[in-house]
């Protein structure tokens, strides 16, 4: 599914400087019931968002209108757990697109990448001190720059780059998924197969 | 050059490198369930285009359908709704369906091994992280998301970067009580739940040689715990039997022909991995998880340890406790136990059933204990009826439900209450995996008969002199 061209994101973020954050909290599974891709953003760390009588927890960081915009940072091993896409559709859904990590789980990463959600790499030094600039001024605003492969603290101006392979980077930025590679090369797939040994 | 198991498989399946980029990886056998492949559907048709093999995708459902009643038609209306999309999209497009009621039908990750749709030295592939179950007969399988599902399907190809290799050995004997999901559950706890991120595992030694084909698939479903993509083991003399005459595995010359290539399935004696790691087969305890991945496991005699002895943040570990109602230094023999649940993709074999029923035979469950006992499959639930195990449990008390992923993930109405704790046999213990608020204690078939003998968690050994 094609999505929105990334190229400069300037934005404010929202910090969740929690570990292990796995997908289960990122949509439970109770809301996986779809058959269409809409909606999933009202559902984004649900229980985290709601208590049961689905009124807001004021004490989580999305119901706290001190915190907005496009980035969402989070503790170290973010998206572990479920292939869910769904995960990173209500990230999308919700309005991010990019997520900020010292470290992201596999599938959760490729699923961010196949739906135009830019996970960005940071090491655990940077990752504290986006979180610390977050904390002083919720107002701080990020630059991540995909051609440049840097995110900056504008604040601070203290700048860190990133990485992300050649392929996916011209993808991310024309808007273009692995699917529209795979459909050009259909024959070659199909003259593939009929030479495999089982 | 020397290579790895892994390596044959992967280089065997690639059609093309792309500079800069990822692989272009053909994928052998596909196992689609419903609820992550509608919107994959939905995306072939606003594309115009067809299934490229229909004939190397199963479809099953599994993920949200009930385990009591399945004759009559389900209630919830967003679950029928997902039922009937698969069932249409795999109608439409001449795929295998194998929906609700259907004799092959049962969770994704169990019938593809019964009926030989798995193979040694194939890529399978599924919408599912668990996929990774598959890797037990030296298979490449991990989980995909939506839009890699979307991939397959229109061309039978996924663009993947080769992840590093990562060799866990294990040799020795296990201990009393100690089975695989001990193992697994054991050297998760030591690589955290971020361990093997980046890394596909091949587990070798004899621990894992001796192992039946259900004890491999238990390690090798729960290789995702620890953040790789995926894990496998060698095939031998057991795999081959196992594998051998199933409904879809090759017959006749295409056997032949199979079998030399399942021959050449094992790590050259000088390949390297990026990581290597062994353990002692005698070092592992019967197990249980006190958090809330399934990383933060000990021993089942230990006590919970200190922040200060965890990697990772103190805030973050405090999290976990606070939401499963235990403290630092607990022990966790005697935990009140309220549900107990056997079954799911890792635990809802035969062997597991045989275990479970060993050690309750004789006795009676807790009262003031729900237990769930989940068939993986017909073939299973039949199984345990042909072996008597039935007519044991039901004497001890248990009731059998019809198969399903059921409360591993409480899609379906199988939820544990808030607050409530269960002893689960499944791979999850987040927050609210099996229903809002519940608190999962992860161990292997035995731990939950004990517990739901007991009604708290109980060391297995003190019940049993030995296993059947």
């Amino acid at each position: 599914m094609a999505y929105d061209k990334f190229n400069i994101l300037t934005s404010t973020a929202v910090p969740l400087p929690i570990e292990n954050v796995d997908t289960d909290q990122l949509i439970p599974a109770r809301f996986l019931k779809a058959t269409e891709r809409v909606g999933f953003g009202d559902n984004l760390f649900r229980d985290w968002r709601y208590n049961a009588d689905n009124t807001p927890k004021k004490d989580f960081v999305l119901n706290n209108p001190l915190y907005g915009g496009k980035i969402l940072v989070g503790g170290k091993n973010f998206g572990s757990g479920s292939s869910r896409e769904h995960a990173a559709w209500a990230v999308y859904d919700y309005g991010f697109r990019c997520v900020v990590s010292s470290f992201f789980a596999d599938i959760f990463r490729n699923n961010c990448l196949n739906v135009g959600v830019l996970p960005v790499q940071v090491s655990p030094e940077f990752s504290d001190k986006i979180f610390e600039a977050i904390h002083a001024n919720p107002k701080t605003e990020l630059e991540v720059n995909l051609t440049e492969q840097t995110i900056t603290i504008l604040s601070t101006g203290e700048k860190e780059t990133f990485d992300i392979s050649s392929y996916k980077k011209d993808n991310m930025k024309n808007g273009f998924d692995d699917l529209d590679y795979l459909l050009s090369i259909k024959s070659e797939i199909q003259e593939f197969a009929s030479q495999l040994p089982i | 050059m020397s290579k790895t198991l892994f390596d044959k498989v992967w280089d065997t399946h690639v059609v093309r490198k792309i500079e800069g980029g990822p692989d272009v990886l053909f994928i052998d056998r596909h196992l689609i369930h419903e609820v992550t492949s509608p919107v994959a559907f939905l995306g072939l048709k606003t594309r115009g285009i067809k299934v490229l093999f229909p004939e190397r995708t199963f479809a099953t459902a599994d993920h949200n359908t009930p385990t009591i009643n399945q004759h009559l038609p389900v209630a919830d209306p967003l679950s029928a709704n997902q039922l009937k999309a698969l069932e249409t999209n795999a109608n439409e497009n001449g795929i295998s369906y194998w929906g609700l009621g259907h004799q092959k039908n049962g969770i994704v990750h169990v019938v593809g091994p019964e009926y030989g749709i798995t193979q040694p030295g194939a890529t399978i592939v599924c919408g599912d992280s668990h996929t990774s179950t598959h890797g037990a007969f030296g298979a490449i399988a991990f989980g995909i998301g939506t839009s890699e599902v979307e991939m397959v399907l229109s061309s039978q190809c996924i663009m993947q970067p080769k992840p590093k290799k990562m060799r866990i050995n294990i040799n020795g004997k296990l201990g009393f009580g100690v089975t695989p999901k001990d193992v697994a559950l054991y050297i998760i706890s030591k690589l955290t739940t971020s361990g093997a991120t980046g890394y596909f595992v091949e587990y070798a030694g004899d621990v894992f040689e001796n192992m039946t084909m259900e004890g491999r698939m238990t390690v090798c479903n729960l290789s995702i715990e620890m953040g790789a993509r995926g894990g496998m083991i060698a095939p031998d003399e057991t795999t081959i039997n196992y594998v051998k005459g199933r409904e879809f595995s090759p017959k006749g010359e295409a056997w032949e022909k199979a079998l030399a290539y399942y021959r050449t399935l094992k790590t050259d004696p000088d390949a390297v991995f990026d990581k290597e790691l062994t353990f002692n087969a005698a070092d592992i305890e019967p197990m249980i998880t006190y958090g809330t991945n399934p990383g933060m496991g000990m021993g089942i005699s230990h006590a919970i340890p200190d922040a200060s002895h965890v990697e990772g943040g103190v805030t973050t570990y405090e999290k976990s406790l606070n939401y499963m109602g235990f403290s630092e230094g607990d022990s966790m023999l005697g935990k009140k136990v309220d549900y107990v649940f056997v079954g799911s993709c890792t635990n809802g074999r035969i062997e597991d059933f045989r275990l479970f029923t060993s050690l309750v035979k004789g006795k009676h469950k807790a009262e003031g204990v729900t237990a769930w006992l989940v068939p993986g499959s017909h073939i299973v639930e039949k199984q345990i009826k042909d072996e008597g195990l039935l007519d044991i449990l039901t004497e001890a008390g248990f009731e059998l439900r019809q198969p399903g992923c059921s409360a591993c993930l409480a899609m379906n109405d199988d939820k544990v209450p808030a607050g409530k704790y269960a002893v689960s046999t499944s791979n999850r213990n987040f927050e609210g995996r099996q229903g809002p608020g519940a608190r999962t204690m992860l161990a292997s078939p035995l731990v939950a008969a004990a517990a739901a003998i007991t009604g708290k968690v109980t060391d297995p050994r003190t019940l049993i002199e030995e296993l059947v």
